[in-house]
């Protein structure tokens, strides 16, 4: 599904990836971990085409075709998708008018007609009732005002939405109680397939225990220096960062 | 012979026309003086200092119309709102159109201002409104010098419009280059309420220069909202000054749509005279080109426990220039007033600019008064975040500008209308992504 040849990207001449491999297959699902500012969202805003971060070398391909040269809605289009670490608030836009604008964007740029109104109306009541989402977000503006845990939600109930081939989620479970942890991740679960991925970005272990994770990756200064299995989550949760530091010299 | 001097001999013209003994003969005299005395204003002048009229006053404006133009309804039907029952006063190049209008006497009036001027009935109600919210600069003079046409709208003690009242001047250039002055003149009795749209517009590619006054008077308890829309043609200078006089518990909301024309010049004043009362002032101005718009706005708060809101976005490209000159004033008595100014913009270019200048003058101590101003580009951020989302960059961008107008219009009362300003913007910005309002 995703595959990542030695990638380099930075802004301003200061590099923060320093040569990421990583291969993902349909039906798995990774987690990358990794100390505060490591290039975790760097990555992730990579994959999903953010201009500001410039690839100096290496590739990144969906599919087998490499997607640096598309931009973010044409990555969006061919199944990528990113859950904010920090959810963008646009005042005077609501929930409900930006996701059909952008399922319908999506539908046209494969050549389709807009989705029948009745038939968005029952995915969107759908979607937000798998997410317990009270009804009156949806008519809000996108993300303003909303509470931590109620902007990852949104971003969630988006991607049910959207029903990407990839979902990356970038800390989705920061700020999210206990029940609502549960919910999200339940959410997730149920959008899972063999047919697509999901990489989660997180610093606990806790998120894990719900999306449970084929692959464990850990980030470092713009590199993967540790991959394991999901026992490699719990080990850093217990033991920290710096042994690993120490093991790889960094 | 320079426009002031063509002005100043045609007005003796005009007077011969009436009677001596009318009221408004002696008025117009008195305007006339005054005009002639400043003459037009000059960027000299601290209210004018980013506005040059020079460019428009150098064309040989007509004066009054030499024929009459007809027009159908059906060339001019699109710049009506036509899916909502409406009153209609209608002007073909300055002269009141019965055909396009449809006006009426049952229990208020909508009508048109000659009547009013000229007619005995009525002649009570002029002595008392007419001319006196007017500042009286030169401006608002001249175009009480010439005042002769325009809308003139009463609702009665608790009276209610039924349908929002559509105030329409068009120009044809069948008469070649034309100056219009429309007088309007608004009366919203104790408890009464009315809601206007008011639009120029030109269908001739010839200059036209306008100078429109508008007094609007709300007397207790009367709410009055005023919606003007501005998108004509880029031949068309506009300077339009309403002055608003607002009584006890009174509110008057005023929204402004600038989104075409030349120069555009907006005075907007507002005189609070009672306690309890809101005034609104809103506009939206998305311009291109060599555009120019300038909104100049006073809030005089005289007296205590009121509130005012000021909130004005503009998106500027190419070589546009914006202006924005919001004046609030509280006086001594006015105490625990509550004003609120905001003034937000977008440049698109770098050759666009804004000139964005609140003056605050407050006299009393136990107030709120907040202003912002803010000038900026597009949130690439936000950008990004539609982008992920599959919406590409082009309708991305429109989202956002649709999105950072969407404040002004959320306040808008005629759904249709609200409908057709979000239809304009969008066309405007170059695309329809199909969102609802
Ligand atoms: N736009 C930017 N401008 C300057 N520096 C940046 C920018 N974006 C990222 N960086 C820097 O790159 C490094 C990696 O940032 P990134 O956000 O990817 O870290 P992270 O692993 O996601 O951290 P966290 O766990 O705190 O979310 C940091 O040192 C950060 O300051
Ligand atoms: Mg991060």
């Amino acid at each position: 599904m995703l595959s990542i040849k030695d990638l380099h990207a930075g802004i301003d001449e200061k590099d923060i990836l320093k040569g990421i491999n990583l291969d993902i297959k349909a039906g798995e699902v990774h987690a990358i971990m990794g100390p505060n500012g490591s290039g975790k969202s760097t990555l992730a805003s990579a994959i999903a085409g953010k201009e500001e971060y410039e690839v100096s070398k290496g590739d990144i391909e969906l599919e087998g075709e490499s997607i640096l040269e598309m931009d973010p809605e044409e990555r969006a289009h061919n199944g990528v998708f990113l859950s904010f670490q920090y959810p963008v608030e646009i005042p005077g836009v609501s929930v409900t008018n930006f996701i059909k604008t952008a399922i319908n964007q999506t539908r046209k740029a494969k050549g389709l007609e807009d989705m029948p109104a009745g038939e968005m109306l029952k995915k969107i009541r759908e979607k937000a009732e798998l997410l317990e989402m009270d009804r009156k977000f949806l008519s809000r503006s996108l993300n303003v005002g909303f509470s931590g845990g109620e902007k990852k939600r949104n971003e969630i109930f988006q991607m049910a939405m959207l029903e990407p081939k990839l979902a990356i989620l970038d800390e989705t479970d920061s700020g999210l109680d206990i029940d609502a942890l549960r919910i999200v991740a339940n959410g997730v679960n149920k959008l899972k397939s063999k047919d697509n991925a999901v990489l989660v970005i997180t610093h606990y272990q806790r998120l894990l225990e719900y999306i449970v994770p084929d692959y464990v990756h850990v980030l470092m200064d713009g590199k993967i220096v540790r991959s394991g299995g999901k026992e490699l989550a719990l080990e850093l949760e217990e033991k920290g960062y710096d042994w690993l530091k120490e093991e790889v010299g960094a | 012979m320079s426009l002031k001097d063509k002005l100043v001999s045609n007005h003796i013209v005009l007077q011969e026309s009436i009677d001596a003994d009318s009221p408004i003969y002696d008025i117009r005299n008195e305007a006339i003086k005054t005009f002639e005395a400043e003459g037009f204003p000059t960027k000299k002048l601290e209210n004018w200092k980013y506005t040059s009229l020079n460019s428009i006053l150098k064309e040989d404006y007509g004066i009054f119309p030499s024929k009459e133009a007809a027009l159908d309804f059906k060339d001019v039907k699109q710049y009506f709102l036509n899916d909502v029952d409406t009153y209609k006063i209608v002007f073909v190049d300055g002269v009141f159109s019965s055909y396009l209008s449809d006006t009426t006497h049952d229990g208020i009036d909508v009508c048109t201002m000659g009547a009013a001027l000229t007619k005995p009935k009525y002649k009570q109600v002029i002595d008392v409104y007419f001319n006196k919210i007017a500042k009286g600069d030169a401006m608002d003079s001249l175009n009480t010098a010439f005042a002769k046409e325009g809308a003139y709208i009463y609702i009665p003690k608790g009276k209610v419009a039924e349908k929002p009242i559509q105030i329409v001047h068009f120009s044809t250039g069948e008469n070649d280059v034309m100056m219009l002055q429309p007088r309007n003149l608004i009366i919203a009795e104790e408890n009464s309420e009315v809601q206007i749209i008011e639009r120029h517009q030109s269908l001739t590619d010839k200059k036209v220069l306008t100078n429109s006054v508008t007094e609007i008077y709300a007397d207790k308890r009367a709410l009055v909202d005023y919606y003007k829309i501005q998108n004509d043609k880029l031949e068309a200078s506009l300077i339009d000054t309403t002055e608003i006089e607002q009584h006890k518990e009174s509110i008057v909301s005023v929204h402004t749509f600038s989104l075409g024309g030349n120069i555009t010049r907006n005075n907007l004043n507002f005189y609070q005279k009672g306690e309890f009362m809101d005034s609104i002032l809103k506009g939206v101005t998305i311009i291109e080109g060599k555009q120019h718009v300038d909104h100049n706005t006073l809030v005089h708060h005289i007296t205590p426990n009121c509130e005012s809101h000021q909130d004005y976005k503009g998106i500027f490209a190419d070589k546009s220039v914006g202006v924005f000159n919001g004046k609030v004033v509280v006086e001594k008595e006015a105490q625990k007033t509550n004003a609120y100014q905001s003034n937000n913009n977008i440049l698109l270019d770098d050759t666009a600019t804004i000139n964005s200048k609140p003056q605050l003058e407050i006299f009393a101590d136990d107030v709120r008064c907040s202003h912002g101003c803010t000038i900026g580009q597009l949130d690439e951020s936000a950008l990004f975040y539609l982008q992920s989302r599959g919406i590409g960059e082009k309708e991305g961008r429109a989202l956002l500008m649709y999105a950072f107008a969407n404040t002004v219009l959320s306040s808008v009362k005629i759904p249709q209308l609200k409908e057709r300003i979000t239809k304009l913007i969008a066309k405007k910005i170059g695309v329809n992504i199909g969102f609802e309002v």
